[in-house]
């Protein structure tokens, strides 16, 4: 991997960068789009969804597709496509909340452990290796089971936390590796002979350095972690009734009525695919805009 | 060769200490008193008199050091206790739903890999062309779309289609191969899929890579048919990074099942840890923890000893 | 010779031959490579023709279209970027270009062969050297699983590679670079071609292994009668071993001709400027390297009329149209409109005297440095083995004064500048820095002495960091540790890029905006910013071009004329150390060799291992290499990890007995401030 040489002419600091990045990726721009698209859903949910998420109507009950309900509704009689769009809300604060947070400690991790080296690095890693060993959905459900529930303003932390754990050794290993071949580079020798604190080395040398590979990771587990959500809520561990959850849609009556009423799962499944989808699309051209060698 | 087996092997042992020390603490240490939070879970009035007892037959009121202790001797002599919440034994309560798991996701490993290396060599060898497209996107949608959603597809199609639903009672495979397999096929396509997909685009770059080496250009310089170069060439170089997804991703698959035994019904191991979770038996948890954990290494294991036969720069080493 | 030898000699017959008796002739060719910023004519309408048995060398730097008119013969252009867009490819009377892509491969490994430059990855690392020796003779000759056999060791013989027969089941990673190298040959021979083209094959080896490799293929091709198509950037390597030469630049032919002609009288300024600005060992020491100015151009948009105009000192109007490639002498053409007036290769001597040595008293003091580093022999119970990297090493440098430091690759010279550097803890011995031992100080006083010792490396491109703008990177040195204020420091940033001659509107720009040569300037300025009194320069020119290298030699020679900086100058280009060097130290396998004043050392080198190196080294003159008889360094450089016992040098050395086997010989004077290790003097 050479992180340091391959990143010609791509500084995701400018904002030219976005259109750069749209002409030589069209696949990419058209993921960047549908994420913005949900984005803004998510932002704007009150003002775009027809109707209230959780105000159960049993006038209502599992309507299908029409004028009136695009979507549907559910066995609650409330409208499928507003709790789709609230739902946005919900998988892209858990989805990007637990990648940043599982992306940035591994990426600290991972960037300590290279620079350090020695026996520090044979530590952490000999831990990470621990860590890796849990299948990602494994650890996220004994995290769940063991912390219970902790809601603030809205969100359930520990499931934040859930799935921001199995993150972290993913993350780390890869960041790692970057880091151990920008430690390697002659401007960290230079840097090192110049007399400047390991403090001020990391920061201004190692990490602008490893930006390419975090940002590629931050996106790829923002994909992973909305599947994670989905798959979680739907097993009854994650988000709880009646808050507005895509995998959560899947679940409960739905996977029990969805033969007769498949509207009902039809259309939260997509919204899981399309979202993941449009960020792995993103994530992918952004690896190869950003770093073509760099493999996750 | 024989001493880089032994030395592979007994890496795994640390890393197996590991694993159970972490398993041990995240569900015995941190969560405080399990007995407690159980009982406590399942609602009720619960006096002091019963979580004692409770904890004496669990031996949690031993200090934490031998409760590990115990711990680790109950798994090297594979005896792991008895569940929280049926008070069979845990290795019991696996060992009638393992078979079913294990086939499934073997069976889906198998069709996956065998789809997916052919089609990621063809979309590296029609690489940017409309072939190329088609296949990246089928893999970026692998990756996508929820197993356990397909899952319900796949079931609501048999039935819209052929008006017909895979058969909801397990039958083992040496009793009738055709109704075990009208059953558990449907889960394993939904599981392999992402299987599929991952290892198609490992095996599309890594080719996409090898293409660029100095010793393609040797090969071509040399008059070597272009489907030798390819086949003898490139492949044997690009199927050992393809070998290591194969096998890391094999923990996934079995991720995989966890939820999508829900959907087809499968009373497998995936059902049962939900279960274990839904009713906080930590006891089976830790257990199916511990399980899971030593299948990923072994998956690791078997890697390793693959890329001691792939590769002769690891054999000579 | 075998059986199978006769058959190649004997076809070569005069009827594959086209009427001036030329095996290959290039003839207009156009190739064109389409990338994301446009189309790249990376070669523009090139002829080029090679006569059978006679060995052509295509010379030319980075970028010039030697290489890639080359792969153009084999049709083996990356695709889909590159493209032929015009010319024929005439080989034995047939256009290569016309053939279908079958009958092209036919032609290849078995009409002609090619040899690339890195010998560390041509070879594919899964298969054994047998099954790729096998190849092109069961495709090209049919051969059976025994025949194949039989000549796959004939032909690892030939290369002089020992116990063939057990080294075929064998893997590349066994191999060293340059004995992967023979195998390339080998591989090339296998099916008796008419032609090789070699593309840089000595690159990426040290000097005595090169001089080895280039010995076998001059001796193998003059044996076989094979025709040699060579690529280098090297003008020694061309005058050692080229019948005639074609300099290329910018994607054009500048010049052709017999090599005695072109180095006698090179008919274009282009040629002229490279034969000037490399340093020459059998010459005097000049002072002040002529050099070409500038750097080559961006091939996106090369200039119109003459490319090498814009750095061209004899450039007159006339220029701006396209001088065509023309007869200018007996079988010698050019592409000047002034080709007739050319002055002489030979450099004008200037005046311009080094510092005299030790005029400062001493700044530098290592005694008897040693330097191991523990190596995992892989696997978490692997174990551990020790890798000598310097071995009881001692030399000191003067304020002012240059140190030279040369060697082959894995001989410690850049650990000994690391550990200098204090980028490493020594293993033992002392580096005594101003009085101040650098091994012993506080980390806080260590500090403070960094200001005082800076550093330049090898590679421009990852010398800086890529995230920083060239002002950035000047700057922070003034700002972190000098204390400069803003507004301070930026009036400093500009007085530094004038001093290393870069414009001041460079400061805005990134490192990859930069060339090569300006990168490493930029390495420079962020070296001075410190006000050091001794700087390490690491290889600081070996990965530029000849014509870029000339003028950052250049700059480091006036710089120390002017700020009475000390340098530690680490390379392995003989005759560049030679310039610059008040001192020189000869070191192999972590030891030191010899160690004396310059020109003691290159009139008169005591130790057979400088000795070789020197002898190694080809000049580039062809009358001078005319007269020297090389005489290449027999065997392998040893692995640092398990050195000879006794000297370590003896398993290659002419001289060594059974005592060079079992002693190690001391550093001793021989003459005053002159010493060498070895026991024979």
């Amino acid at each position: 991997m050479s992180i340091a040489t391959a990143s010609n002419t791509a500084d995701p600091r400018r904002p030219v960068a976005i259109i750069a990045f749209c002409r030589a990726q069209p696949l990419g721009a058209a993921g960047l789009i549908v994420i913005l698209a949900m984005g803004l859903a998510a932002i704007f949910a009150e003002a775009i969804a027809p109707y209230e998420p959780e105000v159960i109507n049993f006038g209502a009950m599992l309507m299908a597709p029409s004028l009136e309900h695009p979507f549907g509704t559910d066995a609650f009689g409330r409208d499928i496509l507003t709790r789709i769009i609230y739902g946005a809300r919900t998988a892209l604060t858990i989805g990007f909340l637990s990648s940043f947070i599982g992306c940035t400690l591994g990426g600290l991790l991972g960037i300590a452990s290279a620079y350090f080296g020695g026996r520090a690095d044979l530590v952490i890693q000999r831990f990470v290796d621990v860590m890796l060993s849990f299948p990602i959905i494994i650890l996220a459900l004994v995290v769940v089971a063991v912390l219970g529930k902790t809601e603030l303003l809205g969100i359930d932390l520990n499931l934040v936390l859930a799935i921001a754990i199995p993150i972290i050794p993913r993350s780390s290993r890869v960041v790692r590796s970057a880091a151990l071949s920008v430690r390697a580079m002659p401007y960290i020798d230079a840097a090192r002979a110049g007399g400047y604190s390991a403090w001020h080395i990391i920061t201004r040398h190692m990490a602008p350095n490893v930006l390419a590979p975090y940002l590629i990771l931050l996106t790829a587990y923002i994909a992973q972690a909305i599947l994670l959500e989905a798959s979680l809520s739907f097993l009854g561990l994650g988000v709880s009734e009646p808050k507005p959850a895509w995998g959560l849609m899947l679940a409960g009556d739905s996977s029990n009525f969805y033969q007769e009423a498949p509207w009902m799962i039809l259309f939260p499944g997509l919204a899981i695919s399309l979202s993941v989808f449009a960020f792995n699309l993103f994530g992918d051209s952004l690896r190869d805009w950003l770093d073509p060698k760099f493999r996750l | 060769m024989l001493r880089y087996l032994s030395r592979r092997v007994a890496l795994m042992v640390p890393t197996l200490f590991g694993v159970a020390l972490l398993t041990f603490i995240m569900l015995r240490v941190v969560p405080g008193d399990v007995v407690e939070v159980k009982l406590r879970a399942d609602g009720g009035h619960v006096t002091e008199e019963i979580l004692q007892r409770e904890r004496t037959r669990l031996g949690l009121d031993k200090p934490l050091p031998t409760q590990f202790v115990d711990w680790m001797a109950g798994l090297v002599t594979l005896d792991l206790g008895n569940s929280m919440w049926t008070g069979r034994p845990v290795v019991e309560e696996i060992g009638v739903r393992i078979g079913l798991t294990v086939q499934v996701a073997f069976m889906a490993a198998v069709i996956s890999v065998l789809i997916a290396i052919p089609l990621g060599t063809i979309s590296a060898l029609f690489r940017d062309t409309w072939v190329d497209y088609v296949v990246r996107v089928f893999t970026i949608a692998g990756l996508a779309v929820p197993s356990f959603w397909l899952g319900m597809i796949i079931i609501l199609m048999l039935l819209t289609v052929f008006n017909w639903s895979p058969p909801v009672t397990y039958t083992p495979f040496l009793e009738s191969p055709l109704q075990n397999m009208s059953q558990l096929i449907w889960p394993a396509l939904a599981v392999g899929y992402r299987y599929a997909a991952v290892v198609a685009r490992m095996v599309r770059s890594s080719i996409i890579e090898v293409m660029r080496e100095d010793y393609i250009r040797t090969a071509r310089a040399k008059g070597v048919f272009e489907r030798m170069v390819v086949g003898r060439h490139a492949m044997r170089n690009a199927l050992l990074p393809a070998v290591t997804i194969i096998g890391l991703e094999f923990a996934f698959l079995i991720g995989g099942l966890v939820v999508t035994e829900q959907v087809f019904n499968l009373n497998g191991i995936g059902r049962l840890f939900v279960e274990a979770i839904s009713r906080n038996d930590f006891i089976l948890i830790q257990a199916l923890v511990m399980l899971l954990a030593a299948v990923f290494v072994t998956m690791n294991l078997l890697v390793d000893l693959l890329y001691g036969v792939l590769d002769p720069r690891v054999r000579h080493a | 010779m075998s059986q199978l030898f006769h058959l190649g000699e004997g076809c070569q017959d005069t009827r594959t031959q086209d009427a001036n008796g030329s095996i290959l002739s290039v003839e207009g060719l156009v190739v064109e490579f389409h990338t994301s910023r446009g189309v790249v004519r990376a070669v523009d309408g090139v002829s080029w023709s090679v006569r059978a048995g006679e060995t052509l060398a295509l010379v030319g730097e980075s970028g010039c279209g030697k290489s890639v008119s080359a792969l153009a013969v084999m049709r083996l252009l990356a695709k889909p970027a590159g493209r032929i867009a015009a010319g024929r490819i005439m080989f034995q009377g047939q256009d290569l270009l016309t053939l279908s892509e079958a009958e092209m491969r036919e032609r290849r490994g078995r009409d002609i062969a090619m040899i690339f430059q890195e010998p560390m990855t041509s070879l594919n690392p899964v298969l054994t050297i047998g099954m790729q020796l096998a190849e092109p003779l069961k495709i090209h000759m049919g051969m059976n699983n025994d025949e194949v056999r039989v000549r796959s060791i004939e032909l690892l013989s030939l290369v002089g590679i020992a116990d063939a027969e057990h080294r075929l089941a064998q893997y590349p990673h066994h191999f060293s670079g340059g004995m992967r190298q023979r195998v390339m040959i080998a591989i090339g021979l296998a099916c008796n071609p008419r032609l090789i083209i070699a593309d840089e094959p000595t690159t990426a080896l040290d000097v005595t292994i090169q001089a080895q490799i280039l010995e076998l293929m001059k001796d193998l091709s003059r044996r076989l009668g094979i025709t040699l198509v060579l690529i280098t950037h090297n003008l020694g390597i061309v005058a050692r071993y080229a019948d005639r030469v074609a300099v290329m630049y910018a994607g054009r032919i500048a010049e052709e001709g017999p090599a005695a002609r072109v180095f006698g009288e090179p008919r274009h300024p282009y040629t002229v400027g490279l034969l000037r600005s490399v340093p020459r060992l059998d010459r005097p020491r000049g002072g002040t390297l002529e050099t070409i100015e500038g750097a080559p151009p961006n091939m996106l948009k090369p200039p119109s009329g003459c490319r090498f105009a814009p750095r061209c000192r004899w450039r007159q109007d006339i220029c701006a149209t396209d001088p065509a490639l023309r007869q200018v002498g007996p079988d010698q053409s050019s592409a000047c409109h002034f080709a007739e007036n050319m002055p002489p290769a030979a450099q004008p001597l200037s005046d311009y005297a080094l510092v005299p040595p030790n005029a400062g008293g001493t700044l530098v003091e290592v005694n008897g440095l040693t330097k191991h580093f523990p190596m995992r022999l892989g696997g978490f119970f692997g174990g551990f083995t020790t890798v000598r990297a310097a071995q009881d090493v001692s030399f000191r440098i003067a304020r002012g004064e240059t140190l030279g430091l040369v060697g082959e690759s894995g001989c410690g010279k850049t650990t000994v500048g690391r550990v200098v550097l204090q980028l490493e803890k020594a293993t033992g011995g002392q580096i005594l820095f101003d009085g101040e031992d650098l091994a012993t100080v506080s980390s806080q006083r260590m500090k403070a002495l960094r200001t005082r010792i800076q550093v330049i490396f090898q590679d421009p491109y990852s010398s800086l960091n890529p995230r920083m703008t060239v002002g950035g990177t000047i700057t922070e040195p003034l700002r972190k540790r000098l204390g400069f204020t803003a507004p301070a420091a930026q009036i400093r940033v500009d007085e530094l890029l004038d001093q290393v001659g870069l414009l001041r509107e460079m400061g805005e720009r990134y490192p990859h905006q930069l060339s090569g040569g300006q990168r490493q300037r930029v390495g420079i300025a962020r070296a001075l910013a410190m006000e050091p009194d001794f700087i390490v320069c690491d290889e600081p020119v070996s990965a530029l071009d000849v014509s870029i290298q000339g003028q950052i030699v250049n700059l480091l020679a006036e710089l120390q004329g002017r700020l009475g900086i000390a340098y530690l100058f680490i390379a392995h280009d003989l005759a560049v150390v030679r310039h610059l060097s008040h001192r020189i130290v000869v070191m192999y396998l972590g030891r030191v060799m010899e160690a004396a004043d310059r020109d003691a050392l290159y009139a008169d080198p005591l130790h057979p291992y400088t000795q070789a190196l020197l002898d190694a080294a080809p000049i580039p003159d062809p009358e001078v290499e005319l007269r020297r008889t090389p005489r290449a360094l027999t065997g392998e450089l040893p692995s640092p990890l398990s050195p000879p016992q006794g000297c370590v040098f003896h398993t290659r050395c002419p001289l060594a007995d059974a005592q060079c086997r079992s002693i190690i010989p001391p550093l001793r004077e021989i003459r005053p401030g002159h010493m060498a290790a070895c026991l024979k003097i």
